[in-house]
């Protein structure tokens, strides 16, 4: 794995609250930590930890309370900051996919290229057809979403994703909508792009790829870290009792 | 019964043909049809800027700002418009607001148009909302800013799902059309009006425009049923899970 050492997120004191009718949730109390260049980071931990709203928070898809991100340098969380120009940047696929269901897979990729004027509508169509062949969906193309199965919708995802070259890619439990003999498919994907030395942050419950391909594994708990290690330290030599009933639980 | 069709085809006659009143019946089907196609332009546009405003506030989670003085102008827009009678506002416009224009065809598509705007704001907004909030997200997460993600990801969806609605409101508009006469437009209502005062024949003249009506609503709705089942060859609404 390509490891540089160039730090591309930096989150600092990282707050996120988010106010239900009656009650205040606080999903994300005070995190703080770095995500290096060409690092595979896996975030792992029980439902309700804020380990999904902490991936959304880094692509300002929920707003922090509190608390700064800096992508590239840039502090995503000031005023002056254009978030549309960074998220270009960073990637990002959903548990339940997201395609646009009125294009077909090829709009679906070359539509943000486009229309921000990365690509000409040919070198966009021509990206599209050589991502498609690498996941082996060139035949597709044409296909519209609702004639995918689960993990097909799930690799054009990816490659909806990579259409804009992003530095990072940031996973949001991409495996947990699969029916469990597609799982395999879309890992399979992920894994490649790791392998490539892309940056990604990954929200899995998937313990068997946390260990293969993570360099470094998160366990959350209550809206922050609780422990973080190489997969070893956390697989084999958790710490906190915490992490050493979630194992129990998901092993 | 030889004798009823002889005076049916005399009265036919004399509604339609006699003093070319065929060509002033061509000319106010002319304007029904112009003052609901204008209209519905002027609504449709409207009503996208109110529904998007309206949803867009909706959705934001500090209230209050520009958005929010936006918001409330477009609540008082759709509060009065839907709350007062259309042949009332159209009074209005011609005698108190644009009182100094002549332009009366100008003045019944601004506020049929309006009009049209306020209902079809609320259908809008009701389509926005219905399509999955992870659609606008992953439009977003891709860079696409909040107008590209409404233009290309969301509102083709809103469409899909409101069209049925948006053909009832189309034919509403048509039919309250007919109401434009007040102001002294000559609409296939007021086609009917003057021939009956001239001809003391009632029958012909208004189950004519009756019939007309009739037609030109079963045209639209063909139509729109049409483009339903074309949108439904490549559009689901459905979230796309499995």
């Amino acid at each position: 794995m390509s490891q540089e050492n160039g730090t591309l997120i930096k989150v600092e004191d990282l707050q996120v609250t988010f106010t239900e009718p009656g009650r205040t949730v606080h999903a994300i109390t005070g995190l703080s930590t770095e995500i290096k260049q060409g690092e595979v980071v896996v975030v792992i931990g029980p439902s309700g930890c804020g380990k999904s709203t902490f991936l959304r928070t880094l692509n300002m898809l929920e707003t922090p309370t509190a608390g700064r991100i800096f992508f590239e340098g840039q502090d995503l969380t000031s005023e002056e900051c254009d978030v549309n120009v960074h998220r270009q940047k960073i990637g990002m696929v959903f548990q339940h996919f997201n395609l646009f269901p009125n294009m077909n897979v090829k709009k679906n990729m070359t539509l943000a290229p486009v229309q921000l004027k990365k690509k000409t509508q040919a070198e966009a169509d021509e990206r599209a057809m050589e991502l498609l062949r690498r996941v082996g969906l060139d035949d597709r193309a044409g296909a519209f979403p609702q004639q995918l199965s689960g993990g097909q919708k799930q690799r054009v995802a990816i490659v909806r994703a990579l259409m804009m070259e992003p530095d990072v890619m940031l996973f949001d439990e991409p495996t947990s909508a699969l029916d469990p003999e597609m799982v395999g498919e879309v890992l399979d994907v992920m894994k490649e792009l790791a392998k490539g030395g892309m940056t990604m942050v990954v929200v899995t419950h998937e313990m068997g790829f946390a260990r293969e391909v993570a360099d470094r594994v998160i366990f959350m708990s209550e809206g922050n870290i609780m422990e973080e290690g190489t997969p070893q330290e956390i697989f084999e030599h958790p710490k906190c009792d915490r992490l050493k009933d979630f194992l129990s639980k998901v092993l | 019964m030889q004798e009823w069709f002889a005076e049916i085809a005399a009265d036919f006659t004399q509604s339609f043909i006699d003093s070319d009143r065929w060509k002033a019946l061509l000319s106010g089907l002319g304007v029904t049809l112009l003052i609901t196609v204008l209209a519905l332009l002027i609504g449709v546009v409207l009503g996208v800027l109110v529904a998007v405003v309206r949803s867009s506030y909706d959705q934001k989670k500090k209230k209050g700002g520009l958005l929010g003085v936006l918001n409330t102008l477009c609540y008082i827009y759709i509060t009065v418009i839907r709350g007062t009678p259309m042949m009332v506002q159209l009074l209005i416009m011609y005698f108190v607001i644009m009182v100094s224009s002549t332009n009366t065809m100008l003045v019944a598509t601004l506020s049929f148009g309006i009009n049209s705007g306020a209902y079809l704001a609320e259908i809008i907004r009701g389509g926005i909302m219905a399509v999955d909030k992870g659609q606008s997200e992953a439009g977003r997460s891709l860079g696409l800013s909040y107008v590209q993600t409404m233009r290309f990801i969301v509102i083709p969806q809103a469409v899909k799902t409101i069209l049925p609605a948006l053909g009832n409101e189309l034919i509403a508009l048509l039919k309250e059309t007919s109401i434009v006469n007040v102001i002294g437009m000559k609409d296939i209502t007021k086609w009917a009006i003057n021939v009956q005062g001239r001809t003391y024949q009632a029958f012909m003249p208004f189950i004519g425009i009756a019939a007309i009506y009739l037609v030109i609503v079963i045209v639209l709705t063909k139509l729109v049923s049409l483009m339903e089942r074309r949108l439904a060859n490549d559009v689901t609404r459905k979230r796309d899970s499995h």
